[in-house]
């Protein structure tokens, strides 16, 4: 491989681009008449951007998102240490959480809504029913797995139990515990605009309905591609939390 | 505290002839697993400030006696007393050293060095001062900041034995410390030993399977049978510890007793 292209970074950009290229050459070829080109939608995004709309919407849309998965985080991880430390919490929780992971969650939305109305509360529900499961069942195996070894060096130099959790059983489990986060997360953000889909029009689920009713479809598509933009932000920031507070051996060269 | 002080007043090399104290006594102690006897009513004394080792073929049941020391494993019957007290626990007068080092992989070495005192609520200057003072002894000077992953098997052994030591215990419980370290590293790091055993007045309980090892490093050797594991024998080889390692691995005593030990063990392997 040329050393241009060994560095990481460089990867990532060549297969942005690559699929880039390919949707502005699928958009000008005319795949389908609702399928803008790249350039297309980039204006279309600009105008959206400097009218005001998107950052509103982004705002509205936001909004149940970070709470849901801020309540879904602390909840799922909490929930999740307990079941891993206490096998009678096991023994309730991993039958529950596994029958919530296997369901189809968007066929409970219609609940949620005849119990919390349409607002806000029912929002950060959709995302916290989806995020949780995954975040507890990851945190429950990663607690559940901590090498016998560090437990038995920790209980050898007289740890104490919260110590054992804080300091030996936390830091092993975290890689688990965040890629549970990780799944957590792009599971809210399904959430969040299932919600806005499926419940009121609020947010970016107004902006991609409403153009697509006015078949304004590089709008549409601006606002679709802006969700997925704040989503890998979202997973980037939640990779940094981790190296840099519970795992600096990732930072160290090698 | 005042027993190490005790111990490191007294002069070095003449003190370890004299006959000691014991520092671990092991009294009628039996274990079994289900559908496996482990250990069956074993009694052994471990003198104060020696290197006693625990030797047998695998599976004899010596981790699992090192650990019922430790306080990690409960025996089912029989009882231990270190230093006097009787064991029903982990304490402060034990560390004990890993076979496979058992390193906190997120903490550097000065981090992995002091967790013991970490744990103890140590304030942070305090136990890195004597973290420092003993990664210097095992010989990591400059690696301070290295994580696990950075360092050799060997130089891992190494932090785990400044773990043990810097908790200031009485007894180092060892097991199988080197069996995960090749053999050049492993030579230096037994003459490293030795030199810790005669400066830091501890008692040191040692595990193995290598006779070799055993009979360099030992002042009493403790030959165990194959499960059920009982003392079969107990050696003492008295060497001459003035001599320099190498002189020491051509010594006929050494030589001899490697030999005699072998004798008695090959009846397990034909």
């Amino acid at each position: 491989m040329p050393p241009l292209l060994s560095h990481p970074l460089a990867l990532r950009f060549v297969s942005f681009g690559a699929v880039l290229a390919l949707w502005e050459y699928a958009g000008r070829a005319g795949v389908n008449a609702v399928f803008p080109s790249v350039s297309e939608t980039a204006l279309a995004w600009i105008a959206l951007a400097a009218d005001g709309s998107l950052g509103k919407a982004l705002a509205v849309t936001l909004t149940p998102l970070v709470i849901g998965v801020v309540v879904s985080a602390l909840a799922g991880i909490g929930i999740g240490l307990l079941m891993g430390l206490s096998r009678r919490a096991e023994w309730l929780g991993v039958p529950f959480f596994i029958v919530l992971q296997a369901a189809p969650l968007a066929a409970i939305i219609p609940m949620l809504i005849l119990a919390y109305g349409i607002g806000l509360a029912t929002k950060v529900a959709v995302v916290c029913v989806m995020a949780v499961p995954v975040i507890v069942l990851n945190s429950y195996k990663a607690v559940r797995h901590t090498p016998g070894s560090l437990l038995e060096m920790g209980q050898s130099f007289l740890a104490t139990r919260p110590q054992m959790i804080a300091k030996v059983m936390l830091p092993s489990a975290s890689p688990v515990i965040f890629a549970g986060l990780r799944l957590g997360v792009a599971a809210g953000f399904i959430g969040a605009i299932l919600a806005e889909l499926l419940i009121s029009p609020t947010g970016i689920g107004d902006l991609i309905t409403y153009h697509q009713s006015v078949a304004d479809y590089p709008r549409m598509y601006a606002a679709i591609v802006t969700i997925i933009v704040m989503s890998l932000v979202f997973l980037e920031v939640l990779g940094k939390i981790e190296v840099s507070v519970f795992r600096p051996e990732k930072r160290a060269s090698p | 505290m005042s027993t190490i002080a005790s111990l490191t007043a007294s002069p070095p090399i003449a003190d370890r002839r004299a006959e000691p104290s014991t520092a671990v006594a092991v009294r009628a102690v039996s274990k079994a697993y289900p559908g496996v006897e482990a250990l069956r009513e074993v009694s052994l004394d471990c003198p104060a400030g020696r290197l006693t080792t625990l030797l047998g073929p695998s599976g004899c049941g010596k981790t699992t006696l090192l650990k019922i020391i430790a306080g990690l494993i409960k025996a089912d019957a029989g009882t231990v007393e270190v230093l006097g007290r009787t064991v029903c626990g982990p304490g402060p007068e034990r560390a004990f050293v890993f076979q496979d080092f058992a390193l906190l992989p997120w903490a550097n070495v000065v981090r992995n060095v002091a967790f013991g005192l970490e744990l103890r609520d140590v304030p942070k200057s305090e136990r890195e001062a004597v973290a420092a003072h003993y990664i210097a002894e095992v010989g990591l000077k400059g690696f301070e900041t290295k994580y696990p992953h950075e360092l050799s098997g060997g130089m891992r052994q190494r932090v785990g034995l400044a773990r043990a030591l810097a908790v200031k215990a009485d007894v180092l419980l060892m097991d199988e410390p080197f069996s995960a370290v090749d053999e050049q590293t492993r030579r230096k790091f037994q003459e490293d030993l030795l030199r810790l055993v005669a400066q830091e007045r501890k008692t040191f309980l040692f595990v193995t399977h290598s006779i070799e090892e055993a009979v360099y490093l030992s002042d009493r050797i403790v030959l165990l049978s194959r499960r059920p594991g009982r003392i079969w024998k107990v050696i003492e080889p008295d060497l001459p510890r003035t001599l320099s390692p190498d002189q020491i691995r051509r010594e006929p005593v050494y030589l001899d007793t490697v030999e005699a030990i072998w004798q008695n063990l090959r009846q397990y392997v034909e």
